[in-house]
């Protein structure tokens, strides 16, 4: 049977917990979900921060998330796949992005969900102003996201 | 076509997205974003470091070096950070 994902690009909250019950409800060969969930955090190098916003590319984010979710679809033996990112302003504390994946044994999920977020920090069209006291800045690519991103390249 | 910017090349442009006609020698993206610096300190000021500037063609990402005949929509923007 074919896995599809379930993507999901919205403004409002999401419920971890919920969405990992989600991908094992009702199912007895699942043996292993791997999350990963992105939070806002309340500082940077040591300053406070009030707010994230997120921008981000409606429909061009949804095609390339989904173009990466297929081929951790192919590449795992995925039961499940649930992404989430959100945009708009992101208070500390709160959700910003989930990835979880379900499969068998838990080196795949352990595996697709890294896959994931190593590709979504350098190729989702999403891009995070931060607000502080100093006022807004957007934030700076990191170099060593793109070579975490790199690392899953096929030879 | 349409051209979209993005975070702080839009911010930068002034406006998110608008219809252009770039003339027939302007083949590539590194073209376009040429073309675009020329037309005033706004568009110089967004692209004044064009190997920082991404592209994407009809929302798939596409190298300096792609063609854009035939595109829809062209974005530019910084390079990503979210996740």
């Amino acid at each position: 049977m074919s896995v599809t994902a379930t993507i999901r690009i919205q403004e409002a909250d999401f419920d971890v917990a919920q969405e990992i019950a989600a991908l094992s409800k009702g199912r007895t060969d699942v043996g292993a979900v791997v999350t990963f969930s992105g939070i806002c955090r309340g500082s940077e190098n040591g300053e406070p921060i009030a707010a994230l916003t997120l921008e981000h590319y409606p429909g061009m984010a949804e095609a390339e998330i989904g173009r990466h979710a297929d081929e951790a679809l192919s590449r795992w033996p995925l039961q499940g796949l649930t992404i989430i990112h959100r945009f708009g302003r992101i208070a500390p504390g709160e959700n910003i992005v989930l990835v979880a994946a379900a499969s068998p044994h838990r080196q795949a999920a352990f595996e697709a969900a890294e896959f994931l977020m190593d590709y979504l920090k350098t190729n989702a069209p999403f891009w995070k102003r931060e607000e502080s006291e100093k006022g807004t800045s957007w934030v700076e690519a990191r170099d060593h996201d793109d070579a975490a991103a790199a690392r899953w390249t096929k030879p | 076509m349409r051209v979209k910017y993005f975070a702080w090349v839009r911010e930068r442009v002034g406006v998110a997205e608008e219809t252009v006609e770039p003339p027939a020698d302007v083949r590539t993206v590194n073209d376009l974003i040429g073309w675009l610096s020329s037309r005033g300190e706004a568009y110089a000021y967004a692209f004044e470091k064009p190997k920082v500037i991404r592209a994407a063609i009809d929302q798939a990402h596409v190298k300096p070096d792609a063609v854009i005949a035939g595109a829809r929509e062209i974005a530019f923007f910084p390079p990503m950070t979210g996740g």
